[in-house]
């Protein structure tokens, strides 16, 4: 087995969003304003889940980040560029695996591998490749189409080439969300494996509540759209590695799943900003302390504690 | 003990030629009783459809036999209903005239009124009165999904089958249709077999949840009895202690025949050490003067063994 | 006889057809004309034999007055006897050499012009109006535009005999014009139609303009662009026939145009269901060729 030591997490920005605006012009004229004044910081090494209702706009922030939807307004720094426009220094997982179907699975990690390591060697480029694809699980579908093979290993090439091109960041946009419930948490556990190898700085989209818990950091919550904005912040406290056995059965694993749905279900439509009686969870109160531009003239900087 | 209404005995299937034959299914016997809810729970590709198949009679088993009534079952018929995933609704049809086609072939004895009065029946019972002259495009997949479950019921068969009814329905359609199935069936108490790949969904509607193990060919594991009371609660669930231990017994049963399905086959793989390049900012000379990629470090190499 | 339901199903597929041939030459009998031998007495007292061709259409010749007439041109294919009396394969192949050449200049032009189409939006504009009205010109009204703008063409060998002269090169022209259409419009239809989690794909990998295009653009294209190739070759040879009719060039054509003259109607039958039949080939060939394609 593996002997590469994982570095311990630095406690240093990655990302980060700051007064992030997505709007549309409206039909009938005005704007139609999907994200409003979104604020994130995340730390590198972290691996943090946007949740919430769909339609909320959680989809169009990570699509910020990954430079395929233009920012209306507001700023995004990755390892301290502004980003503007997509690259390989960001690994995006869809829904959908988008592999090109005319390309078997290596072809289709090897087209990103030979972009990011042309400097490398054709041997070393293939090697690189059949090594992620192996982790992943495929060694022996490798030269298939994706045609030939299932929902869940075509998402396994997703994540294959996603983290072949050892990016900067990771940004999953629901990557489970149209398997069956059983192939999700096969592939959760590969997803796991290969975050906990290589800790790569992770922003991923989700409505399931049980994947947000048992693979992040962080659960950042969002309100319902329009004008979507952060509505809680829950950090998961289970250590690494996790054992979706061990978590499963520890009775803190459901007060988070209670404290998610809750949130989901009855506290989704309130907007902090316009609550004048809004008080932070103290890991909100945390992130909210991070931005000095939102206190105090947008919210009040109270703990729940206070 | 009653007698039970559906049962398989020492069922096997396959498929292919005689020398490429593979067996899907193996040595399944299960046992129904009247009145009972049994969820069968396996992954997708795991013979499901080919099981439910056998029990609607599209299917004969290659040896053992799947009785009805303690008769053998020879092709399909009205006294087993069947929903599927992909709706199977025609299309031209209204809700009401679809229904109407499998009422008329079940009861073709009965006056108009009676069969009028029947199909608004199960179509209020599937909340449906409000769309009953739409035509299935008209329609969401969770209303054409009632409808297809209207359809069933309004056959008044013996036993109902359903072949992952809801899998092709988004989460938040998926819960509300549990919701009202499981209502519908404490007020009616049908017999039902029930094939889904979400543990959850089988332990939330089922007396019984019986995985379907994913060894080469598939055979059925230890039954699981739910004495959960009904109506169950889907958010009051989530504190049961009862629950919890059913799901992670489900969960990690199912997750461990998986694993211990997989062939391993130990393979030597070279991660060479090499960092990308940066592309996003185009800076040609960088390239030039540098031969060769940079690494973390020139002798580090990493190797690693993986079962496939 | 036990047949299998496959052993059914293939005695099915060649009986009912041969059985729908033998109908229409029936009818096709029913029709036609035929030579009628009277003995009379003419007007002077003599017995005098009259051929007269009477019938529901008396000039057509029957079935097998037609295969008589024509079992020289079809058992002897590739025989030489004149410029315009060759074998019928000769003919066949010699109007084929022509319609590959032109149908060749139709792809060459017509796909890079659908990429265009399809990539860019302006261009799209400002090109729509006029492809539209090309579009549905007649190869016959194309053909004299051709023979004049190529008229100084002359190529000639060693001999001094010319081997490439304005008709030639209007022909080529008219077909490669009349064919490419469905060629730009499938392409362009197929190019708008590259889903967008592929341009993602390349997006995201930075990959350059000639990496998207051949490793994107075109494969995701293909099927449409073998939908457009299919249908060029269809035009391409309906053009043919016209074209060589105009010019006089050997040919299928050519010859079906020279029998008219002649009155030799059995020949024109004959062109026609050679010209069918190649055209049946051709797109089947295409078809084959575009089903091998859709399993990449």
């Amino acid at each position: 087995m593996s002997t590469v030591s994982v570095p311990p997490p630095k406690k240093k920005t990655l990302l980060e969003i700051s007064r992030l605006w997505k709007s549309y012009p409206a039909p009938g004229g005005g704007e139609a304003v999907i994200v409003k004044d979104f604020n994130l910081k995340l730390e590198e090494g972290e691996f943090a889940t946007l949740i919430g209702h769909s339609g909320c706009g959680k989809s169009t922030v990570l699509s910020m980040v990954a430079g395929l939807s233009e920012v209306t307004k507001g700023g995004i720094i990755l390892a301290g560029r502004e980003t503007t426009d997509p690259g390989p220094d960001r690994g995006v997982v869809f829904q959908a695996p988008c592999l090109l179907p005319w390309q078997t699975a290596f072809e289709n990690v090897m087209l990103g591998v030979n972009q990011v390591y042309f400097t490398a060697s054709k041997a070393e480029r293939r090697q690189i490749t059949e090594y992620y694809l192996s982790v992943v699980g495929l060694s022996d579908s490798m030269h298939k189409y994706p045609g030939e093979l299932s929902q869940g290993m075509r998402q396994r090439v997703g994540i294959a080439r996603a983290f072949a091109l050892q990016p900067k960041m990771l940004l999953l946009d629901e990557p489970f969300g149209m398997l069956d419930a059983l192939t999700r948490f096969e592939l959760q556990q590969v997803l796991l494996e290969l975050w906990r190898k290589f800790r790569i700085t992770t922003l991923m989209v989700t409505h399931d509540v049980d994947e947000a818990i048992f693979l992040s950091d962080r659960v950042v919550m969002m309100t319902d759209g329009p004008e979507a904005e952060v509505g809680d912040i829950l950090r998961i406290p289970f250590a690494r590695p996790r054992e979706r056995k061990v978590i499963m059965e520890d009775p803190q694993y459901y007060e988070l799943r209670e404290h998610l749905i809750t949130f989901l279900n009855e506290r989704s439509h309130l907007r902090p900003s316009k609550d004048p009686n809004f008080r932070p969870s103290p890991d909100m109160a945390a992130e909210l302390a991070s931005h000095p531009h939102i206190s105090p003239a947008g919210m009040r900087l109270q703990t729940s504690a206070a | 003990m009653s007698q039970p209404i559906l049962s398989l005995k020492n069922v096997s299937k396959g498929y292919g030629a005689k020398g490429a034959r593979t067996e899907v299914l193996r040595d399944i016997s299960l046992e129904v009783r009247e009145g009972e809810f049994v969820a069968i729970v396996g992954y997708s590709g795991s013979g499901k459809t080919t099981f439910i198949n056998m029990l609607a009679g599209l299917l004969k088993p290659d040896s053992g036999e799947v009785l009805l009534d303690g008769k053998p079952i020879t092709g399909p018929g009205p006294d087993r209903g069947l929903v599927f995933q992909n709706y199977s609704l025609l299309p031209w049809l209204t809700v009401t005239e679809n229904i109407a086609l499998a009422v008329d072939s079940v009861f073709p004895t009965w006056s108009q009124e009676q069969k009028s009065a029947h199909i608004a029946k199960y179509i209020a019972m599937v909340k449906l009165t409000k769309a009953a002259g739409k035509l299935p495009r008209e329609l969401s997949g969770g209303m054409r999904q009632r409808v297809s479950v209207a359809r069933a019921l309004a056959m008044d068969s013996r036993v109902l089958l359903l072949d992952e009814p809801l899998s092709a329905l988004d989460a938040l359609t998926r819960a509300n249709l549990q919701d009202d199935i499981s209502e519908i069936w404490q007020s009616s108490r049908k017999t039902v077999v029930w094939i889904t790949n979400d543990p959850d969904e089988a332990i939330l509607l089922a007396d019984r949840v019986i995985p379907l193990l994913p060894t080469a060919p598939a055979t059925l594991g230890q039954a699981i009895d739910i004495p959960l009371a009904r109506p169950r609660d889907r958010s009051a669930i989530n504190h049961d202690p009862q629950f919890k231990a059913l799901r992670n017994q489900l969960i990690n049963l199912l997750l461990a025949a998986k694993e211990k399905s997989r062939t391993t086959v130990s393979k030597k793989l070279v991660l060479p050490d090499i960092l990308p390049e940066d592309i996003s900012t185009p800076n040609s000379i960088q390239y030039l003067t540098r031969r060769g990629p940079r690494r973390r470090s020139e002798e580090k190499r990493e190797e690693l063994e993986v079962a496939s | 006889m036990n047949l299998t339901l496959f052993q059914k199903l293939k005695l099915e597929s060649v009986m009912l057809p041969a059985l729908a041939i033998l109908g229409c030459c029936l009818i096709w009998y029913v029709i036609a004309g035929k030579s009628v031998t009277t003995v009379k007495t003419d007007d002077w007292g003599d017995t005098v034999k009259v051929t007269k061709r009477s019938g529901i259409s008396a000039d057509l010749p029957t079935p097998v007055e037609t295969w008589t007439a024509s079992k020289a041109y079809i058992t002897d294919p590739f025989a030489k006897r004149g410029e315009l009396d060759q074998g019928i394969l000769r003919f066949t192949w010699l109007s084929l050499k022509l319609v590959a050449q032109g149908y060749f200049l139709a792809l060459l032009i017509g796909t890079p012009i659908g990429f265009l189409l399809g990539l860019s939006k302006k261009f799209s504009m400002a090109f729509d109006p006029i492809i539209q009205i090309l579009r549905p010109v007649s190869p016959l009204a194309w053909l004299p535009l051709g023979m004049i703008l190529f008229s100084g063409v002359k190529v000639m060998d060693a001999g001094g005999r010319t081997t490439f002269g304005a008709s030639d090169a209007a022909a080529l022209f008219t077909i490669a014009i009349c064919a490419m259409w469905p060629t730009v419009m499938n392409t362009a239809v197929g190019v708008r139609a590259v889903p967008q989690d592929y341009l993602n794909v390349a997006k995201v990998l930075k990959l350059s303009r000639t990496k998207t295009l051949w490793k994107v653009l075109v494969p995701a294209t293909l099927p449409y662009m073998f939908t457009g190739f299919r249908l060029s070759l269809g035009i391409a040879w309906l053009v043919i026939v016209a074209v060589e009719m105009l010019t006089g060039r050997p040919g299928v054509g050519g010859f079906l145009w020279q029998q008219y003259n002649a009155n030799s109607f059995a020949h024109i039958i004959l062109c026609i269901n050679v010209i069918g039949l190649v055209g049946y080939v051709l797109d089947r060939l295409m078809s084959l060729a575009e089903s091998k394609l859709k399993t990449a």
